[in-house]
């Protein structure tokens, strides 16, 4: 309201007390995001009569690992791991390849319909996946596919955002080189792998890990298909385990909820400059 | 948005002009393109007209035999009770999770773009849990918000309230699903915005800072409107997203509590097909939730196309 803005030991306690805000602020995200996951892992480390407490108990006095036992034992969860790691590694693989070929044709080859190709691509991102299960179900059934994998990623391997991603990345390559290397009669398949892929590597990785993590998380789809540990990835056994044991046993629902978020999130720490670099050049750019 | 509107290295036509196609060029392209575009054929661009088709049937999906009704399942929707409280929920659950996480997305954005100590670890804080599956969220926040011994309810206890039935309440449990939701989504939000805010014209900023411009107006009148193609963006992406989720509302409630409390159409839509064994009347909620998004979806583009002209 002070209109005087002469004062500068005004304006520094504005400054100051605008930064205070600010901290306060950082400190509720963190709360909010940091409470949820540590009482998720506190309790899946609890004994099993310090969870149904009132209060909360937030410094268990004992830790325990029995959870995780009865996790790994009573139920198939490295079966389920096992699955999960095998589901996300084929179709990650299959659909970086099919991505990167895709965007290579719609790029650098010439031929009719190139147009039309790319638009039958980026128009299938508009198409929810959900509303495709019934036939796509009903077609699985009738191939004999449910409850394996071949019915999981068959129907999953198509592949849109990545084709298009690519194919953005491709068109921003200097002009020059692909010229050059086109004069000096370089077959396509090998100006794809000298010229093409060694200035695409950070968008390829980019691609993969979004690919990743959208496969590890893959939830509706394999929920339909898969019945038992045969096929069911971590986030469809532990809808099977939640069922099992549901409120009456938060313990092992709590460890099997750690298991499916741990190894992602270690990606994740890992790789998080490539993933936030493919998810804003999808968004930003186009 | 989505359409790229860059132009291919060389167009089509200058191509046509200089030679024709080269056959074993062209042979190429169809062994690269194939695989990925019969995949997407089959499996994106089938069942979507199969569903409209199987909208005019009765069927069991676990049977060979379907029965030609006619437009009886359309007539069903538009009668049933539980018609209209499910288009609600779908429209309250998108609503909040839209404005919610977008208000939220920017704020954060808008805070962690300024130089902070500690603000990148406090980034991938906020960002972390878009990478988690929502299935494992859903679970986990079940117990968050447990009504006995839950932390929520702790939380709430230790500042003197009594903490609502999230689980038996269907207000409480709806806030609780969207609650979930936000948290899970809000990190992509957030991430895009940052991206735009580093890549706005810092000019501009200075500008109104020389000039003496409040902090508000400076947001409302200099800021926000750079990030009008951004936040477009993100409204159609956030929109497409909290219309198809599925995960968290079937580990938290399965709909309930009262059968329907919390059934959004996607939900529905796999409660008829595999619960009730009602794959015709399924596909029909399915083909009218195709119909409403791409309304919306034009509308909103429409409405981006006079905002760029004006």
């Amino acid at each position: 309201m002070n209109n005087d803005a002469g004062t500068h030991r005004h304006g520094g306690d504005r400054r100051r007390l605008r930064g205070a805000i600010a901290y306060l602020a950082m400190l509720v995200v963190v709360a909010t995001v940091v409470i949820p996951l540590y009482f998720v892992l506190i309790t899946s480390l609890k004994p099993r009569p310090d969870i149904y407490t009132q209060p909360v108990m937030w410094f268990p006095d004992e830790i325990i690992p029995d959870s995780y036992t009865t996790v790994f034992t009573a139920v198939p969860f490295w079966e389920y791991l096992r699955n999960s790691v095998f589901i996300t590694a084929v179709l990650t693989v299959v659909q970086v390849v099919l991505g990167v070929l895709s965007a290579y044709a719609l790029v650098f080859l010439r031929f009719p319909g190139r147009h039309a190709a790319f638009l039958f691509i980026l128009a299938s991102l508009m198409v929810p996946k959900e509303i495709t299960v019934i036939s796509n179900f009903a077609l699985v059934a009738q191939l004999g596919w449910t409850n394996s994998f071949a019915g999981i990623i068959v129907p999953l391997a198509g592949v849109a955002f990545g084709a298009y991603l690519l194919r953005n990345h491709f068109m921003s390559l200097p002009g020059e080189v692909i010229e050059a290397a086109r004069m000096d009669g370089t077959p396509p398949m090998k100006m794809l792998w000298r010229v093409v892929l060694p200035m695409s590597w950070p968008t390829v990785a980019a691609f993969t890990i979004i690919t990743i993590v959208t496969e590890w998380n893959q939830y509706l789809w394999p929920f339909l298909i898969a019945s038992n540990e045969k096929v069911a990835p971590l986030p469809v056994g532990l809808t099977l385990l939640q069922q099992a044991e549901g409120l009456t046993n938060w313990g092992p629902v709590m460890a099997g909820t750690v298991v499916t978020m741990l190894p992602i999130l270690v990606a994740f720490l890992l790789l998080q400059k490539q993933m936030i670099k493919g998810l804003t050049a999808g968004a930003v750019k186009g | 948005m989505l359409t790229g509107n860059g132009t291919f290295l060389a167009s089509p036509d200058v191509a046509r002009q200089e030679r024709r196609y080269s056959r074993a060029e062209v042979a190429l392209a169809v062994a690269l393109l194939l695989p990925n575009l019969v995949l997407l054929g089959i499996f994106t661009y089938r069942p979507l007209l199969d569903n409209i088709r199987l909208s005019f049937f009765s069927w069991n999906i676990s049977s060979p035999q379907a029965t030609f009704v006619g437009l009886q399942n359309y007539v069903e929707w538009v009668q049933r009770d539980d018609t209209v409280q499910i288009l609600m929920n779908t429209a309250v659950f998108m609503g909040v999770a839209v404005f919610g996480s977008m208000a939220l997305g920017l704020g954060l954005a808008l805070l962690l773009d300024q130089k902070l100590f500690g603000r990148g670890v406090v980034r991938s804080l906020v960002f972390a849990p878009y990478v988690i599956s929502g299935a494992a969220i859903g679970i986990a926040f079940q117990f968050v918000f447990d009504p006995t011994f839950g932390v929520v309810q702790d939380l709430l206890a230790r500042v003197g309230v009594a903490a609502p039935n999230f689980y038996k309440h269907s207000g409480w449990a709806m806030f609780m699903i969207t609650a979930t939701y936000v948290w899970k989504n809000v990190g992509y939000v957030f991430v895009i915005y940052l991206a735009a805010l580093q890549a706005r014209r810092v000019d501009l900023d200075e500008a109104a800072e020389i000039d003496g411009t409040g902090q508000l107006r400076k947001f409302w009148r200099v800021t926000l409107p750079q990030l009008r193609p951004t936040t477009f963006f993100l409204s159609v992406t956030v929109m497409l997203n909290s219309l198809q989720v599925f995960d968290i509302i079937n580990v938290m409630t399965r709909g309930g509590p009262y059968g329907t409390g919390t059934t959004t159409m996607v939900f529905q839509v796999y409660q008829e097909t595999f619960v009730n064994q009602r794959a015709g009347y399924g596909a029909t909620v399915a083909t009218i939730m195709f119909l409403i998004l791409l309304v919306i979806t034009m509308v909103q583009v429409a409405l981006q196309e006079r905002g760029r002209r004006a």
